[in-house]
């Protein structure tokens, strides 16, 4: 535990700058996974633990879509994509077999398919850490803010994640797809018999939120370096992010995730080693106090 | 005594002559050390049938105690020098009032909230392990190894002396827990299981019910623990992260949970295939990963449940037709 760095970083702007925006980009990319997490939950009822695999596949088509055409736009649309793409097909063959199955069995294939994913990225990457480096838009002179350094990217990632998280909120709450997701997750049932086709709905949720993921993988690629099993952690964390924020609600997903990315950020400084500590923690006690998150509503 | 109790010590006693007369016909090495990392699986992950199968109670974090129990036994071996007995119950007594305390904060919650905050509860423990360097040894683990004096006679120092150890402990603690689940405590835990509702309205305090499974699941959870620290001699913070509790879950499944000896026969298929296939490939994990699936989408009640299911339905074949004979002679 080192509180006097903490203390003497909390008290330069500087490093409170490049700490806080350190801690936005994490919390950026870890609200797109867990807010995807989230949806699925929320509607489905259903946990995807290999959402963190969703992640990590985008990073690696990102990478790979980036080195064959040399565009980085290419590469994010690609990722986000395939991603959505690889959910929706792993939601019909795999997931939508064991919904009615015990959470356990659910846990089970996705436990199956995080293995399986991680060797086969192994196999297809190598093993080996692979790092993209920035691509040559954003190789520009960082903006300098109150003594902080704000390389260009991270403002660029901040802004699209920001993008991204009004517009789900708006085709959640405002539009009519939005009102059939939020009917079929109160009750399929009814839902179906109105003539709606809640697989399709399901299925539509399923590849939201892999595309949510693969975005996080593309906009992680130039800050991030790529390695099979990355996606375990960033699941962890948002798990914690879901439970805190509250399980299926989007604002939620993304006070805690920045909240957590700060919290790793200043961590790193005062309590490098208890870090991970501080977040269970902090979700254990909102699991005691209001087991449906902060944002969540009681059930 | 009852039927049911007699004849599992008949049980018992025969698997353990089994088990001491197994170095005799393998005396490698590899054989008796498969058993000892066995009994510690075995013990755990029946621990966690307890929860899981009879309780309905899906622990993500069942590992704690698994992790517990390693470090607690191994510190109180190392630091503070005590007896094996002592530091063996010293670690049961700290295991039931860890498990008491949390236990207490998290049968309140339902489903996967309860899976997810005994999750956060073991990963607070690993978290302390790994920050609590001067104490835990870090992400290292416990260097130096643990001190394995004699007694009552028992070298725990002697190869042969461990296994023995081991078996008798794994054979003892599995007896325990059957017992257990056979007595009227274990009836009433079933029926919490398939009816909370309706147990609560005979007349049932159903926390203090869950409150009692999670407790002696804890506490032979860490059994378990105890066993693999006194194996490898040390204690490492594996043995409190989630993949241990992930490993277990993957038994119980994997043998099937709705029979006793299944998270044990899951124990030692799991640990055969972790030894096999990393022999024949590097791809561990693709290998397994495809098993798992297997398993999840076509042999959903696990190998023993599957089978159990199997003979019952050819032993209510041969007793319709038996039925059929009958009223055939009596008519004819």
């Amino acid at each position: 535990m080192d509180f006097e760095a903490l203390l003497s970083c909390v008290s330069t702007a500087s490093c409170v700058v490049t700490q806080a925006t350190g801690g936005l980009i994490s919390g950026m990319l870890l609200f797109l996974v867990a807010a995807g997490l989230s949806l699925i939950f929320g509607t489905l009822k259903v946990t995807n633990f290999m959402h963190g695999s969703l992640y990590m596949l985008g990073a690696y088509f990102a990478y790979t879509v980036y080195n064959w055409t040399g565009s980085y736009a290419f590469a994010v649309i690609g990722a986000a994509l395939g991603v959505a793409v690889f959910a929706l097909i792993f939601e019909r063959l795999f997931m939508s077999r064991v919904y009615c199955a015990d959470v356990l069995m659910q846990l089970l294939v996705c436990y199956g398919f995080i293995l399986i994913l991680d060797d086969a990225v192994k196999i297809i990457w190598g093993a080996e850490f692979l790092s993209m480096g920035m691509p040559a838009t954003f190789q520009r002179p960082p903006v300098v803010f109150a003594g902080g350094v704000l390389p260009v990217f991270y403002l660029f990632l901040i802004g699209i994640t920001l993008l991204v998280a009004l517009l789900l909120g708006l085709l959640i709450t405002k539009t009519r797809m939005g009102k059939i997701v939020r009917a079929a997750a109160i009750n399929p049932t009814m839902t179906s018999a109105l003539g709606i086709n809640t697989s399709l709905v399901f299925g539509g949720v399923f590849a939201l939120g892999g595309l949510l993921a693969g975005l996080a993988g593309a906009l992680a690629v130039p800050v991030r370096s790529l390695v099979s099993g990355m996606g375990f952690s960033i699941l962890i964390e948002s798990f914690i992010v879901t439970v805190i924020g509250g399980m299926g609600s989007v604002a939620g997903a993304l006070v805690a995730a920045l909240l957590i990315g700060l919290v790793r950020s200043f961590g790193t400084i005062g309590f490098p080693l208890f870090t991970e500590g501080i977040m269970f923690l902090f979700m254990t006690l909102v699991l005691i106090v209001k087991p449906s998150g902060l944002f969540g509503k009681e059930r | 005594m009852t039927k049911t109790l007699s004849r599992d010590l008949i049980v018992a006693a025969m698997a353990l002559a089994a088990l001491a007369m197994l170095p005799l016909v393998f005396p490698g090495k590899h054989v008796s050390d498969f058993v000892i990392r066995l009994s510690a699986f075995a013990v755990f992950a029946t621990s966690l049938n307890l929860l899981v199968g009879y309780g309905g109670m899906v622990s993500f974090g069942h590992g704690l105690f698994y992790g517990l129990g390693a470090y607690s036994f191994a510190l109180l071996m190392q630091k503070a020098g005590v007896s094996i007995p002592v530091a063996w119950i010293a670690t049961l007594v700290l295991s039931a009032v860890v498990a008491t305390v949390i236990g207490a904060i998290c049968i309140r919650l339902r489903e996967i909230y309860f899976s997810f905050l005994t999750l956060a509860f073991q990963m607070l423990l690993y978290s302390l392990i790994i920050a609590w360097t001067s104490f835990t040894g870090g992400d290292q683990g416990l260097t130096g190894g643990i001190p394995r004096p004699s007694f009552l006679g028992i070298r725990l120092d002697d190869p042969q002396h461990l296994y023995l150890f081991c078996c008798v402990v794994m054979v003892g603690s599995l007896l325990l827990m059957r017992h257990l689940v056979q007595s009227p405590f274990g009836y009433t835990l079933r029926m919490i299981r398939d009816n909370p509702r309706r147990t609560e309205f005979l007349g049932i305090q159903v926390w203090r019910i869950r409150l009692l499974a999670f407790v002696v699941a804890g506490v032979f959870g860490s059994v378990g623990g105890m066993l693999i620290s006194l194996f490898v001699s040390s204690a490492y913070p594996d043995f409190a992260y989630w993949t241990i509790s992930g490993e277990a879950i993957f038994m119980i499944l994997l043998g099937g949970m709705g029979v006793f000896l299944g998270p044990i026969l899951g124990a030692a298929i799991l640990l055969l295939l972790n030894d096999v296939v990393t022999r024949y490939t590097e791809h561990t994990a693709l290998v397994l990963g495809i098993v798992i699936l297997v398993f999840a989408l076509g042999l959903r009640k696990g190998v023993l449940g599957t089978l159990n299911d199997w003979l019952r339905r050819r032993g209510m074949a041969n007793v319709a037709k038996s039925g059929q004979a009958k009223a055939v002679a009596r008519t004819g």
